[in-house]
């Protein structure tokens, strides 16, 4: 259709749009209110030409039915906008539902913040070998010709030549007409990841802590999905003790009580054996909390826990620390201590909803 | 190509309509499926435009509202000859039959009335020529480029001077385009020579300064009444003529404007020329073409094209009612002195000399009418009652829409004030070199409603990219006295009283 290419030109403006926004849309979290399975709408103002326009609320004009002066107009709402006044004359105000898939979001999350692609660990251990067919071509086997096309070809042809009778229709391929689909050999890498989630949900992590973490990680989440072919994400909630949750449960549960760190670390480890051998999984860590845990000795057990057995087989590992009113960050500033040149360690604190972009971008940035 | 059955039904169809007096232009029916439809319906009705991203919007928006239902277009017809036409694929019988008839009579007031007789009637060849042009200007320059550029001109495709016909405006244009094409390129050097002399071009064309030979061979076309000529008003016009614009940018320019002309008499004739169809389809369906077994179905669909449309004003139901006002009314001999003068309104209400004009009458007024006057001379206060109009504005106090009044004469000149300018504010070119520094000039004919601030001043840095000197607008916000301008950084905006 003729409209593609008109299509494609205003996806590319909407997409623009979107990228402009980018940061606004993330920190309001309005998007994932709005995400169904791989499609979220987002609501922008309509694009217009602009043009010397009447201001529309001085504008009046003439309708039809039963009424008296000082009537509402029927439809009308206080505060309503006025819908498509085509008949009417009066414009309304539009905003455009525009669908986007959450890779193609993801797409533009990484183009915005320049994210690097992903090495994949381990190299390309596990490939699958698929042949694609694409398009036609003039040589090929016979077991791939392509019917249609050559006796579309064999006909032009004789149409061309003039030895084509409409009313004793044969078309007989020559070598010349005769057209074979082609294939290319696609190597595809079978990469697949295992996305850890730590969250603490001890008392001092209130609300909009939890937000910023749910917002975080849904851009984390939708980020390395259009990196990998396959993701499973695993939810660790604790405060003194640690367990697995599913992905509602991880964002609403709130407990009192204390908080130790290491806990979660060996929920995850035991996982990680039971589910995802080493050498097939990328592995991603990515710890939220306010930094309160509950002694010296436990900061001292997560640092050798994190050192032996976590960082050796994960791609990368991610603590965000959410600035609460309660916490005392002291978890931050022990990491910072042994792991900052570690490439394997992405540290980042979250003081509220705007730094969540920074944030994606530490965490991301580094491509492993 | 229509198939078989839809062909025969096409002969009977424009058979009944010719008996009936309309006279058309060849029609070429195709079917289109839903999403062909669309396609055409967002290009206006055309198989083809030029590539532009709002077509792409338009399109996506139609999809989806008829995929939710919304909405459903039944016919499209274009102003061309041979005039195409257009039917859904999968509409019953009976729809397909009322869609040509009312294509038959789009199709008669195309052909017939006066303000389309300028029209391009090869517009659907031009508007693939535009789109080879477009994209030929897209390979050389790039796509975005031109597609700035193209953003900028449709900015102003409303400011043109919508009562001259599109034809005698255009031809000269071109004719001393090419004359001056020569002159213009060896002046883009030096803008300040160019500068002193745009008035002179520019008013000596208007002042009616024609041509040798050219005078006598045309026929003056009629300037509709409501309007005042103004020259300075087809600001386009003016732009293509004296803008400093490249080879290219002109190219666009032009085409954005022929567009334009092209397309505003049906600005100016929605009303009547869906009347007009509406008109037809039912007195042809009713009286010649309906079988028996469809006539359900038929009155269904038909009550749906009339129906009002929540509060707002149907044009297909304004226009219908109008015109059958109108020959019964000519049939009754209730027109003319005796008729104004008598105030016995039982006299009045059988009221009928068997004049029988109606028909004449009708076919009159499709001749020689647009919206504005149509509505000027027949809308009656007896009409504006019984189909219950009234006028209706923004209640700021209460912040929603409230009815305002039923009087006739509000209700009259609200109508005018509607279809004046096609609703668009009165614009002219005041002043091409303000301040003595080429700055281009606006002036808003502020009639009692202002401009939309932000649209406006979008606007004038649109029209900056085409002038490429700084655009200023002399208006009035807030009953203020105000001159917004942009000079291609910032915008300001100065109170002058």
């Amino acid at each position: 259709m003729k409209i593609t290419q008109d299509k494609a030109r205003f996806r590319e403006i909407i997409r623009g749009k979107i990228r402009k926004n980018l940061r606004k849309y993330i920190s309001s979290g309005e998007m994932i209110a709005r995400s169904g399975k791989d499609i979220i709408s987002i609501p922008i103002p309509q694009i217009d030409i602009p043009k010397f326009k009447f201001e529309t609320r001085q504008q009046k004009g003439v309708g039809q039915g039963d009424g008296e002066p000082g009537d509402p107009l029927s439809g009308e709402q206080a505060e309503g906008e006025a819908g498509d006044r085509s008949a009417g004359n009066l414009p309304g105000e539009h905003l455009l539902e525009e669908e986007i898939t959450i890779e193609e979001l993801a797409q533009i999350l990484g183009e915005e913040l320049e994210l690097p692609r992903i090495q994949y660990k381990g190299k390309e251990r596990i490939v699958t070998v698929r042949d694609k067919l694409v398009g036609v071509r003039r040589s090929g086997p016979e077991s791939l010709r392509h019917f249609k096309r050559t006796y579309r070809e064999a006909l032009k042809r004789q149409i061309a030549s003039g030895t084509y009778d409409p009313m004793n229709p044969i078309v007989v391929p020559i070598k010349e007409d005769k057209r074979y689909k082609s294939f290319r050999r696609e190597v595809i890498p079978e990469t697949n990841a295992a996305l850890l989630y730590i969250m603490d949900v001890s008392g001092s992590m209130g609300d909009e802590q939890k937000e910023i973490v749910r917002i975080e990680s849904f851009w984390i989440d939708a980020w390395l999905r259009s990196q990998y072919k396959g993701i499973e994400c695993r939810y660790i909630i604790h405060d003194a003790t640690a367990r697995e949750v599913d992905r509602e449960t991880f964002f609403k549960t709130k407990e009192s009580g204390g908080t130790i760190i290491s806990t979660s670390y060996k929920q995850s480890l035991d996982i990680l054996a039971a589910d995802y051998p080493a050498d097939e999984w990328n592995v991603y860590f990515f710890q939220f909390s306010d930094g309160d845990n509950w002694s010296n000795e436990d900061n001292k057990l997560c640092v050798k826990l994190l050192q032996e057995e976590i960082l050796p087989r994960s791609n990368l590992f991610c603590y965000g620390q959410v600035e609460s009113p309660y916490g005392s960050g002291q978890y931050l500033k022990e990491l910072k201590e042994f792991f900052t040149d570690d490439q394997r360690v992405a540290l980042s604190n979250i003081p509220n909803r705007d730094a969540i972009v920074e944030s994606i971008k530490e965490f991301l940035g580094k491509g492993n | 190509m229509l198939p078989g059955y839809l062909g025969e039904l096409q002969v009977v169809v424009e058979e009944k309509a010719r008996e009936a007096g309309l006279d058309f232009f060849t029609v070429m029916f195709e079917i289109l499926s839903f999403d062909q439809m669309n396609e055409v319906a967002a290009f206006g009705g055309f198989p083809a435009r030029y590539p532009h991203w709002r077509f792409g919007m338009e399109y996506n928006r139609l999809s989806k509202s008829s995929t939710y239902g919304l909405h459903r277009i039944y016919e499209m017809v274009i102003n061309n000859d041979p005039c195409y036409a257009y039917l859904l694929e999968g509409n019953s019988l009976v729809e397909q039959k009322m869609v040509m008839a009312h294509v038959m009579a789009h199709c008669d007031f195309f052909k017939n009335n006066l303000f389309f007789a300028g029209t391009n009637r090869k517009m659907m060849d031009e508007m693939a020529n535009h789109r080879t042009q477009v994209s030929s200007i897209m390979d050389k320059v790039g796509v975005e480029t031109t597609e700035w550029f193209i953003d900028a001109c449709l900015s102003i495709e409303n400011l043109i001077d919508v009562s001259l016909g599109p034809s005698k405006h255009l031809k000269e244009d071109k004719e001393e385009k090419y004359l001056k094409s020569g002159e213009a390129r060896k002046e883009e050097g030096k803008a300040e020579g160019k500068r002193k002399e745009y008035m002179e071009h520019f008013l000596q064309k208007e002042d009616g300064g024609k041509k040798a030979g050219e005078a006598g061979d045309e026929p003056e076309v009629e300037t509709p009444s409501g309007v005042l000529p103004s020259p300075s008003r087809d600001i386009m016009g003016f732009l293509l003529k004296n803008a400093p614009l490249k080879s290219w940018e002109q190219n666009i320019l032009e085409i954005a404007r022929d567009e334009a002309y092209y397309f505003s008499p049906q600005g100016q004739t929605k009303i009547m020329n869906e009347g007009w169809a509406t008109y037809w389809h039912s007195k042809l369906m009713t009286e010649k073409l309906l079988d028996a077994s469809e006539v359900v179905d038929y009155a269904d669909r038909a009550s749906a094209i009339t129906a009002p449309s929540g509060p707002m004003l149907n044009p297909y139901r304004l226009g219908v009612e109008l015109l059958r006002d109108i020959e019964e009314r000519w049939n009754k001999g209730r027109f003319g002195k005796d008729w104004e003068e008598c105030e016995d309104s039982s006299v009045r209400r059988v009221w009928d000399t068997g004049a029988g004009l109606g028909k004449s009458k009708i076919f009159e007024v499709r001749r020689v009418y647009n919206d504005l006057t149509f509505i000027d001379e027949f809308l009656t206060e007896e009409f504006c009652r019984e189909n219950r109009l009234f006028t209706f504005g923004f209640n700021e106090k209460n912040r929603r829409y409230e009815v305002e009044s039923k009087q006739f004469q509000k209700v009259k000149l609200q109508l005018l004030l509607n279809l004046t300018n096609l609703g668009s504010p009165l614009i002219e070119v005041e002043d091409a070199n303000y301040e003595n520094k080429g700055q281009l000039l606006l002036r808003h004919l502020h009639e009692g409603i202002d401009l939309r601030l932000d649209w406006a001043q979008d606007t004038l840095a649109n029209i900056y990219k085409i002038w490429k000197r700084p655009a200023l607008i002399a208006t009035i916000l807030s009953e203020s006295p105000t001159l917004l301008k942009f000079d291609g950084k910032e915008h300001t905006q100065i109170v002058t009283g």
